[in-house]
């Protein structure tokens, strides 16, 4: 793949411009591109061959991020609320393919919700991105279901209503990664990203990402400002891949080493806590405990790496693909099909 | 077979008898849940292996237990197998019903009851009606069944009194139930007991007073018994499909589940523990078709099942579909509505739901199969065209299709290969180069408006796009450039226009001398023969055109137009949705204004007489 040129690639022989994308069009300083920034360098770090790498998205500005990732992949860009669905058949259709889907919190949490409690609990193997902003950005600014009760939008409306919880959400329907991360926050991200990557399931990234045109005033609870003070990191995270040694960063013995299915492993070290990623309730109780004190905890915040995901329980990963399935793959034999129409005389 | 036409006046005199063979329509009016499904089949499959011509179907209401269905069998050595409008036979199981299926005989029809459930007395005071009454209950009391199962063998009663009085041949029926019952020997001597209670007490107390009787005849050949449903499954397996996402909807869940049962027996990859089709039972309609084309994008052969309700729901995506030209097949089994509307009768309302299906400037690709041997074939082939076209493609059934059980000729094994259309491999993107072609997904390299497409894993450092349902240049870059979305969009319309030669034709019949035009499509043409006959005794020659798929053959309909002085449309709808479709294609000047429309909305299935006397009225003949 490598041309004449100075440019370094991994260990794919791909180089970091195989998984930039065209230049964004969002809003200088939406927290949309730093996360598109960091699917870049993870993707180029993990080496992934760009061109199995399946980006899909529904309506809304974090929709359009597909678009400014990976261009030698190849994106579908769906209705509004509609990824999880178009996530499925393309995984079903082609196994191989490394799907990652990217929403926002009106595209999941309002249009899209149906689709998305269905995508958690088939546990599809996917990285699902919510770049969460509190608001609809693209519609200029209407409130999302994410957004805290008591916020205020630009214009001075008060939200009068609870806000969805995602990570909660996604751990009470079954899911089996959820993490909290922040659009700021390059080091965390990039290791989530990662670990998304290495899960075999639905990997729920909800990525508290200010929309600096329309949330980013006094009285928003989803401000660059209001989020840096209020983030709370429930862990520290290394991600080492299968060809790393672990740095010396996080020392084995103070952490949770958690080994993916490709071989990585993740280190997870609680920050003034020893919550264990693998522990469901805790998770729920710390979410629940978070929210009352007007925290927003990131991280990675539960784990269940050992469940099967849709396509190993519908033993539908054949030596072939589904797209690749051809006549013989498809059709009975002659005597099969009439023996099967004889049953109707 | 040259058929006399059954007379067109509304009522048969009730005297003097005259001995019918092998033409009568028969039903059985029972309870929703209380076994009589069993007993129905094995009397219409009795008559169909005595190679009689005949047709099933089960009107069934939107519940599970409780309500009543009626079983109706047409058996008619014509050939005659759409609904009869009158009944020459009934059997009464249904108290709730009775009443007001005595009082909705003709004039000297057969009745025939379980006396220990029903009373006689709408008969009695009906007068006219040939009478069979029969203690059910009684005749089983001997047979070793607690009294749950008796409820249900109580069916075979009338089995074997209708078995005795017809002279249905008894080693047929014997056949047919060892055959439902398979390796159940204690379900076979059982069912046979009660089935010959009833052929006892028939022979011991009913005197013959009809005047029908069935023959064997070697009219059905080879010929299969089948649901449209089951017969569209296993064109859909042989089609090559692999993705299916569906919601459970009647009447179009059979389909589905026939699928699923097929593929478990003949997918199986027995090495690897595998499944060479992949089923989703999703939690909408809106999930189903963003499975659907999320599969066909990445190229697998994918389908889902619905019925109108479910389109209404899919249309935003079907869109999206069309505009960003992915494939994917969608099976409506049509129903009544608005709304949920009659939810188990039948009707072709979705004509222009399905070709128009989203906002904006779409249409999409339509197959209207008439029969089992249709659904199975236009199911087959619906994925060569939606792979072709790269864009959705509807096969519209109805619930009479569907659900009902037609005679067909089995299909030959399928040899032909797939049409996967135009997918670009990386060694044909190789050769466009070295031809000096640039390529593009959405340009037309091949001046037929079909664009090339790669699918996602082609590693071609040339392959990879964008696809989006948003404004978009011929590569696939985003765009809202006005000259720009007006050529794709006239580019798209090129591209569906293309299929106007390419789908399945229309299929004229003739006559010669004919002046009126009939044209119909889907399940209605179960009646048309039968209604030509009619309208030719009645002095009335008529041609027939069948459409089999939208956008319409233009040149063939405005030939159909320019030949007849009148055309019929005949639909089973309200508002004429083909019709309208047709006027849309009509630029002959005056070829408008010979349209008459025959439209039939009850629910039930379109029978002969509504067709032939809707023309016989615009022909002045009423
Ligand atoms: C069916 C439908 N309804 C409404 C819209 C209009 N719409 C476009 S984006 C959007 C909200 C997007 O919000 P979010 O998912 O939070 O994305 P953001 O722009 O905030 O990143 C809406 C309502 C649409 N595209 N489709
Ligand atoms: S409107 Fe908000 S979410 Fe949209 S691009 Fe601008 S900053 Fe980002
Ligand atoms: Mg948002």
């Amino acid at each position: 793949m490598s041309t004449v040129t100075n440019e370094k690639t991994n260990r794919g022989g791909f180089k970091l411009s195989d998984y930039q994308g065209l230049p964004s069009t969002l809003c200088k300083g939406c927290g949309h591109d730093n996360i598109t920034r960091n699917i870049v360098q993870a993707y180029y770090e993990l080496g992934l061959e760009p061109h199995n790498v399946v980006k899909t998205s529904g309506i809304g500005c974090s929709s359009k991020t597909p678009a400014y990732f990976v261009h030698r992949g190849y994106g579908l860009n769906s209705v509004h609320g509609r990824m999880p669905s178009v996530s499925v058949g393309a995984k079903l259709a082609n196994h191989h393919l490394q799907v990652i889907g990217v929403s926002g919190d009106g595209d999941t949490a309002s249009i899209g919700m149906g689709q998305f409690c269905h995508l958690v609990r088939r546990n599809v193997d996917m990285v699902y991105v919510v770049e969460n902003n509190g608001v609809y950005g693209l519609t200029k600014g209407q409130f999302s279901a994410t957004s805290e009760r008591g916020a205020k939008s630009k214009i001075g409306e008060v939200n009068e209503f609870t806000d969805i919880d995602l990570c909660a959400l996604t751990i009470t329907l079954g899911g089996t990664f959820v993490a909290r991360g922040f659009s700021n926050d390059a080091k965390q991200m990039l290791a989530l990203i990662k670990a998304s990557v290495a899960h075999r399931g639905t990997a729920m990234l909800d990525v508290i990402s200010p929309c600096v045109t329309f949330n980013n005033h006094e009285g928003s609870t989803k401000s660059i400002h209001y989020v840096m003070e209020h983030d709370i990191k429930l862990n520290e995270l290394g991600f080492v891949s299968p060809w790393e040694q672990p740095t010396a960063e996080i020392k084995p013995g103070e952490a949770v080493e958690i080994p993916l299915p490709d071989g990585s492993h993740l280190i997870v070290r609680g920050v003034n806590n020893n919550h264990d990623p693998h522990d469901k309730f805790a998770a729920l109780q710390l979410l629940e405990e978070s929210r009352k004190k007007g925290e927003i905890l990131t991280g990675l915040i539960y784990i269940a790496e050992k469940e099967r995901d849709l396509n190993t329980a519908m033993r539908v990963n054949n030596p072939k693909t589904m797209a690749q399935m051809d006549e013989a793959d498809c059709r009975p034999p002659k005597e099969a099909f009439e023996k099967y129409l004889n049953g109707f005389r | 077979m040259n058929p006399p036409p059954e007379t067109l006046t509304a009522s048969q005199p009730s005297t003097p008898l005259q001995l019918t063979v092998n033409d009568l329509s028969i039903e059985a009016a029972t309870v929703n849940g209380t076994g009589s499904q069993s007993a129905n089949n094995i009397l219409a499959k009795s008559l169909f292996r005595m190679g009689i011509p005949m047709a099933a179907k089960n009107l069934f209401p939107s519940n599970i237990q409780g309500l009543p269905t009626w079983f109706t069998i047409r058996a008619s050595k014509h050939g005659y197998t759409a609904r009869k409008k009158e009944l020459d036979w009934l059997i009464g199981m249904n108290p709730t019903t009775w009443e007001k299926d005595v009082a909705n005989l003709r004039p000297g029809a057969v009745v025939m009851w379980n006396s220990n459930e029903l009373s006689d007395a709408p008969v009695k005071a009906r007068g006219d009606l040939i009478a069979y009454p029969i203690p059910m209950n009684d005749c089983i009391k001997g047979v070793a069944a607690d009294a749950k199962l008796k409820k249900m063998l109580v069916n075979m009663v009338y089995v074997g009194a209708v078995t005795h009085l017809l002279g249905i041949e008894e080693e047929v029926v014997l056949k047919v139930i060892a055959d439902q019952f398979k390796s159940k020997q204690k379900a076979v001597e059982i069912n046979v007991a009660c089935l010959r209670a009833g052929m006892e007490y028939a022979k011991a107390s009913l005197p013959k007073k009809d005047p029908y009787r069935v023959e064997r005849m070697d009219a059905n050949g080879n010929k299969i018994l089948i649901e449209g449903n089951t017969i569209a499954a296993l064109g859909c397996l042989m089609g090559g499909v692999t993705v299916m996402g569906w919601y459970p909807i009647t009447p179009s869940s059979s389909l589905a589940e026939a699928l699923i049962a097929l593929a478990k027996k003949h997918r199986v990859d027995a090495a690897n523990h595998t499944i060479r089709f992949a089923d989703v039972q999703c939690e909408d309609e809106l999930a189903s078709i963003g499975l659907v084309l999320g599969a066909g994008w990445a190229g697998a052969r994918s389908m889902t099942t619905t019925a109108g309700p479910g389109i209404s729901l899919m249309s935003e995506f079907v869109g999206l579909g069309y505009y960003a030209e992915l494939p994917g097949v969608i099976f409506d089994v049509q129903r009544v509505g608005p709304s949920t509307g009659l939810p188990t009768r039948t009707a072709q309302g979705d004509v222009l739901a399905a070709a128009f299906c989203s906002h904006g400037d779409t249409e999409h690709l339509v197959l209207h199969p008439c029969s089992p041997e249709e659904c199975y074939e236009f199911a087959r082939i619906s994925f060569d065209y939606a792979e072709r076209y790269q864009t959705p493609v509807f096969v519209l059934l109805d619930l009479d299709l569907g659900m009902n059980f037609w005679m067909c000729e089995p299909p030959s094994y399928t040899t032909e290969a797939f049409d996967r259309g135009k997918v670009l491999s990386p060694a044909k993107l190789d050769e466009l180069k070295a031809a000096g072609k640039k390529w593009g997904r959405y340009l037309d390299m091949d001046g037929d408006g079909i664009p090339w497409r790669p699918l996602p894993g082609n590693p071609h450092p040339d392959a990879a796009y964008f696809t989006r349902g948003s404004g978009h240049d011929e590569y696939a870059r985003y765009s809202e450039d006005p000259e720009v979305y007006r050529r794709n969009l006239d580019r798209l319309r090129k591209k569906i226009e293309g299929s106007r030669t390419t789908l399945p034709q229309p299929v004229l019949e003739t006559v010669p001398g004919a002046k009126v035009g009939i044209l119909a499509y889907g399940s209605t043409n179960n009646a048309m023969r039968e209604a030509r006959d009619q309208l030719a005794a009645a002095g009335v020659k008529s041609d027939y055109l069948r459409i089999r798929a939208t956008p319409l053959a233009t040149a063939a309909v405005e030939k159909f137009f320019k030949e007849h002085e009148r055309v019929y449309i005949v639909e089973q709808n309200r508002d004429g949705q083909m019709e309208l479709m047709i006027r849309q294609v009509l630029t002959t000047p005056g070829a408008v204004d010979k349209i008459r429309p025959v439209r039939h909305y009850t629910g039930f299935p379109i029978d002969a007489r509504t067709i032939s006397d809707g023309v016989l009225a615009g022909e002045g003949k009423r």
